[in-house]
């Protein structure tokens, strides 16, 4: 078996030196009855590299990638052009294969990278502070949401009926078993809720999406303040990271926490993960925050370096009185998202996010041309809403036998529901060929 | 007040500046230590390392919102930023460099072959809400994964959701809350942890709204079978229990444990991160187990990747199948199909965005197909054997809290230090200055200054030899009196100690501009 | 003026029906290089041996129980801004905060400074 070194001889001399029989004598202590006599039933035996590859390749090949046909999907996960740099670092054995930092002198890699990270999130989402990073952005969302009852000491969250439905259900699942209510609104595929009139003295936080789950942007500048005004937070979520290089930002517009799913730099779409949850507070409420944190110090001889702090917050000191359960951060794909975004710099998310925004406003107008189709957004980033004259669910499955990935039928994520409606994302990926055969595809299934 | 006092020490000793290791050089580089500035310090207005397409001359469509004036990010070009995160990771200890022999962290080898694999376009690029039409490879690939994990484990279901082991904690311990409030038990208030958990467990159990009662350890390590059944009863909604347990050893009265659980009407979760200890030798569902989280970073070789990301799927026990939560894949008339809303079953909920770390899953199942059967028979043995092996040659010069045998790792605490002068933690970082990541220190809270060892079995015996020796000879030197030796450690690593004290008190968690951190200072 | 000590190491010296409560020099002495306190606000109610306050060190952190029972009517707010204070001055500046008392035959049960100095010494 090619992964483990040891010998036979090698067994022998260790087991005399142990004085046991036999490496089955050390697993004495498991009860006889639950002790297997040979290698487990049921499953084959070891294969060599080439024929895991070979077995492996051939569900892969089952796949319809996204890069291979013209792709519009979106909601809640974007396919943008990763530089060969980044996969090439992130390769690199010393950040693959690394653990946790927790002894400083030998992790400073990948503690400079967390507090670079750090420093990242916090520019990009306009808010003082970030931590190392959450599982994805719907776990950020539901620990945003607990972080709220912890600071107003309330507990009733109101979800704003443009947060996607998959971060709704896993913030309402938390609620109903870490006991606190979240109050979420119907969908609004065409906005005009009334948040703030839902605040009351019991109301910790309210949890806007911007851009929406339908593609909408808003500034959310005034129900802020109004929701500070009543003693609640606002929270923010981001889905499409890189519309922070365009939009203004959740903290311009005074919001408390974001919380955001930073796939959109560096990560692949990977199926739906691994991917990378963004949190980011204002300053006063750090000892509030869940997840890792980075912090810059000195070494012995007065060098800058950089620790984990603040982890009496964390479940592996305070225990049952943790801020949270969580334990790993995305540390990899944060590593992927930082890359991609040192790469970008300044001027180049500026005019990638600006690109992504032309390139939607293109295809909109595309697709308005087709007969029978109408687009609900007057402002979005790369995303919108398209109504349709049929069940997208079937327009998009004949699109399919066409190769076209053609967005994201609304009913896929509201069951039974808005079956007319179409998400259409748009990225740098997409060539004007792709946009117009998207068209052309579309004008033919509708016909 | 309580007091824990295992905390290690977090300021920097007085004698640690006795070596001089930073002078010598112009630079401050010394030879393949090259020092690295923050990207923010290597910014140059306009540089960028991409390029990319001019921007279409079309009116934007931003509704009421406005563009934003500036993020405030650096431009570097690509060379810069290769070289900057090459030398960042230069500064990292790593698996593929040493031995890591962190124990309850399982720093196994990370084949590359499950690298390649989960890069394939066919899993890397596909988008999680594509037409089910257009992923049957992906989710014949969850499939797959989860046969193999319900037939290593002997259980009869499992969810893929959870993103890492005490995500899948939180996923275990709320499909035991839905049983027992699909029962109409709602007196069960109490979730019972032996004190030796790992720190997730009782977080976990307190973030669901259960209470959490500490059972004790016996003399031997294990959990007190006469004082768990002392506290059993009907406000016990289920017991959390590490196996092998956190001090490296088999709880040998598992079964007594699950039938006194099971007969007080609670439900028995099994923390899997020891699962690497007998996997493909031992099926839980035969201990009696009811629910166990799976870390496919540890037991499965994941890579670690400096913290995350995991995967933490869990397997369920008949009477708690039904309560998985969404999404799962099902087998429908035209292939594979997905079940992703709650509302189509007694699932309780939704753990995460989409349907689990799929990159992790590739990666697991060609660690699996790699070893089959029989090579994870072996690696569990030789995991074991590795881990009695240093024991056995240590047990003379350190002291062994617990008799062996034990399983994939062992403890030892510091009353082998008792009065000479030198911490576990000092031992740590004298460890670094010979080449090794030290093992894990404090931890199980259980014995005194612990030392838990994990050499997995990816480590030959020349390293374990090695490492084996240089442990000794410390040990020795320890106990000769030379803690002046053990402050100043680690000496020849990119940082020495640092101080985490000054980090906490004023905690500085970001880069700030120049300007505004003046300004900031004047206030 | 009486101070007296609770087995949790908490202190509490009585002048009148006002209580000041601290952490006891040994508590410091374990605890390390304290970094963080939290301490209850002034109105709160507090009860004999529930958790009243906190202080963290680096790597642990710990609750600290109230000695009396009573209403706090001050907290140390210089030991916010400095908390290496219940390093240096644990029993004296390192206060961390004033109940006015509830019942003062509570303080019966604690330990004199004696009897606490004893109680370390035999437990640890």
């Amino acid at each position: 078996m090619r992964y483990l070194p040891l010998t036979e001889a090698d067994r022998q001399s260790m087991l005399e030196a142990i004085r046991a029989t036999s490496v089955e004598d050390l697993f004495r202590d498991v009860p006889k009855s639950a002790r297997l006599a040979g290698p487990i039933g049921g499953l084959p035996n070891h294969m060599g590299e080439l024929e895991v590859e070979r077995l492996l390749g051939s569900m892969a090949a089952k796949n319809v990638p996204a890069g291979s046909v013209p792709s519009f999907l979106g909601a809640g996960a974007y396919r943008h052009h990763v530089p060969a740099t980044v996969d090439h670092l992130v390769q690199r054995g010393e950040f693959l294969t690394a653990y946790t930092p927790y002894q400083p002198e030998v992790s400073q890699g990948t503690l400079q990278v967390l507090f670079e990270f750090q420093t990242q999130v916090a520019l990009l989402t306009g808010m003082d502070v970030a931590n190392a990073s959450m599982y994805d952005g719907a776990t950020s969302c539901a620990e945003a949401v607990m972080m709220a009852n912890r600071i107003t000491r309330r507990k009733k969250a109101i979800l704003s009926g443009g947060l996607h439905p998959h971060y709704r259900d896993v913030t309402t699942t938390d609620a109903r078993f870490i006991g606190f209510e979240a109050v979420a609104l119907p969908a609004a595929p065409t906005g005009g809720e009334d948040l703030l009139a839902l605040v009351d003295d019991k109301t910790s936080c309210v949890v806007v999406q911007n851009p929406d789950v339908f593609g909408h942007v808003r500034d959310y500048t005034d129900l802020a303040a109004a929701c500070q005004a009543k003693g609640a937070l606002l929270i923010v979520v981001v889905t499409e990271a890189l519309s922070l290089g365009l939009l203004t930002p959740p903290g311009d517009m005074g919001a408390d926490i974001v919380a955001a799913e930073g796939q959109s730099f560096g990560n692949a779409l990977n199926f739906g993960g691994p991917y990378v949850g963004l949190f980011a507070v204002k300053d006063k409420y750090v000892r509030q925050m869940p997840g890792r944190l980075c912090g810059e110090t000195v070494d012995a001889d007065g060098r800058r370096g950089f620790v984990l702090t603040l982890s009496t917050r964390e479940q592996h000191i305070r225990r049952e009185k943790a801020t949270s359960n969580i334990c790993t951060n995305s540390g990899l794909c944060a590593l992927a998202f930082s890359i991609h975004v040192s790469l970008l710099g300044e001027a180049g998310i500026t005019q990638l996010a600006q690109l992504n925004h032309t390139k939607a406003v293109q295809m909109a107008d595309k697709l308005a041309a087709v007969p029978g189709v109408q687009v609900l957004n007057d402002g979005f980033f790369n995303e919108f809403t398209v109504k349709l004259p049929k069940p997208a669910a079937a327009v998009v499955e004949e699109l399919a036998k066409r190769r076209i990935l053609g967005g994201v039928p609304v009913s896929r994520l509201y069951p039974g529901a808005m079956e007319d409606l179409l998400l259409v994302a748009v990225t740098e990926t997409n060539t004007d060929a792709d946009m117009d055969a998207f068209a052309a595809a579309l004008t033919e299934v509708l016909a | 007040m309580s007091m824990n006092n295992q905390g290690r020490p977090s300021a920097i000793p007085a004698n640690s500046g006795a070596f001089d290791g930073v002078t010598g050089t112009v630079t401050g580089n010394r030879g393949l230590q090259i020092e690295e500035p923050l990207i923010f310090e290597q910014d140059s207005a306009g540089r960028t390392g991409v390029d990319l397409p001019d921007v279409p001359k079309v009116a934007s469509r931003l509704g009421a919102v406005k563009p934003r004036a500036k993020v405030g990010l650096p431009g570097l070009a690509e060379p810069q930023v290769v070289r900057h995160y090459t030398r960042l990771s230069q500064k990292n200890y790593a698996i593929d460099s040493g031995f890591y022999p962190l124990g309850s962290c399982t720093m196994k080898h990370n084949p590359r072959l499950n690298e390649k694999m989960a890069r394939l376009p066919g899993f890397s690029d596909v988008h999680p809400l594509q037409p089910v039409s257009t992923v049957q490879g992906a989710l014949e690939l969850m499939d797959q994964l989860a046969h193999w994990l319900k037939t290593l484990t002997g259980m009869a279901a499992v969810t893929l959701a959870p993103a890492a082991g005490a995500h899948g904690e939180m996923c275990g311990i709320m499909a035991i809350r839905a049983a027992h409030e699909a029962k109409g038990d709602s007196g069960r208030t109490k979730i019972l942890v032996p004190e030796s958990a790992h720190g997730t467990n009782p977080a976990t159990a307190a973030a669901c709204g259960y209470s959490v009662d500490a059972i004790p350890a016996t003399a031997d390590g294990r959990v007190d079978l006469e004082a768990l059944k002392a506290k059993l009863g009907p406000d016990v909604a289920g017991l959390m229990l590490t196996n092998p347990n956190t001090c490296g050893l088999f709880e040998r009265d598992i079964i007594a444990i699950a039938d006194a659980v099971h007969e007080a009407g609670g439900y028995f979760y099994c923390d899997g991160a020891n699962f690497n200890a007998i996997v493909g030798r031992v099926r839980p569902a035969d201990l009696g187990i009811d629910v166990m989280h799976i870390n496919l970073h540890k037991t499965f070789s994941t890579p670690h990747g400096g913290g995350g990301p995991g995967s933490g799927p869990v397997v369920f026990a008949e009477s708690l199948a039904p309560y998985i939560p969404v999404p799962y894949v099902t087998h429908g008339k035209d292939g594979f199909a997905l079940v992703e809303n709650a509302g189509e079953g007694p699932a309780f909920g939704r753990m995460k965005a989409f349907h689990g770390q799929m990159g992790m899953f590739v990666r697991a199942l060609s660690y699996m197909l790699s070893h089959g059967a029989d090579g994870l028979w072996q690696a569990s043995g030789d995991a074991v054997l590795n881990a009695n092996y240093v024991m056995a040659r240590l047990e003379d010069v350190m002291t062994a809290s617990f008799e062996g045998p034990c399983m994939h790792e062992c403890l030892f605490d510091d009353r082998f230090l008792k009065g000479t002068g030198v911490t576990t933690l000092d031992m740590a970082k004298a460890l670094i200055d010979e080449g090794f990541h030290p093992m894990t220190m404090y931890f199980p809270l259980v014995v005194h200054g612990a030392l838990l060892i994990e050499p997995t079995e990816t480590e030959s015996k020349a390293s374990l030899d090695q490492f084996v020796e240089a442990l000794r000879a410390l040990a020795e030197r320890a106990k000769s009196g030379d803690v002046t030796y053990f402050q100043a450690a680690p000496r020849l690593t990119p940082r020495r100690r640092l101080d985490e004290t000054a980090a906490a008190r004023k905690p500085v968690l970001r880069w700030t501009p120049p300007v505004v951190a003046e300004a900031l200072a004047a206030e | 003026m009486t101070k007296k000590f609770t087995k949790d190491h908490e202190w509490v010296l009585v002048e009148g029906d006002i209580a000041t409560v601290g952490v006891s020099d040994f508590a410091q002495s374990q605890l390390g290089d304290v970094v963080f306190v939290e301490l209850p606000e002034a109105g709160r109610e507090l009860e004999q041996g529930k958790e009243a306050a906190v202080v963290e060190s680096v790597k642990a952190a710990s609750d600290v129980y109230a000695p009396v029972s009573g209403t706090v009517i001050e907290a140390n707010q210089a030991l916010v801004d400095d908390p290496s204070m219940v390093n240096s001055a644990a029993e004296t500046d390192g206060w961390f905060f004033k109940i006015q008392l509830k019942d003062a035959s509570e303080l019966d049960a604690l330990m004199d400074e004696a009897a606490y100095k004893a109680f370390v010494e035999e437990s640890h």
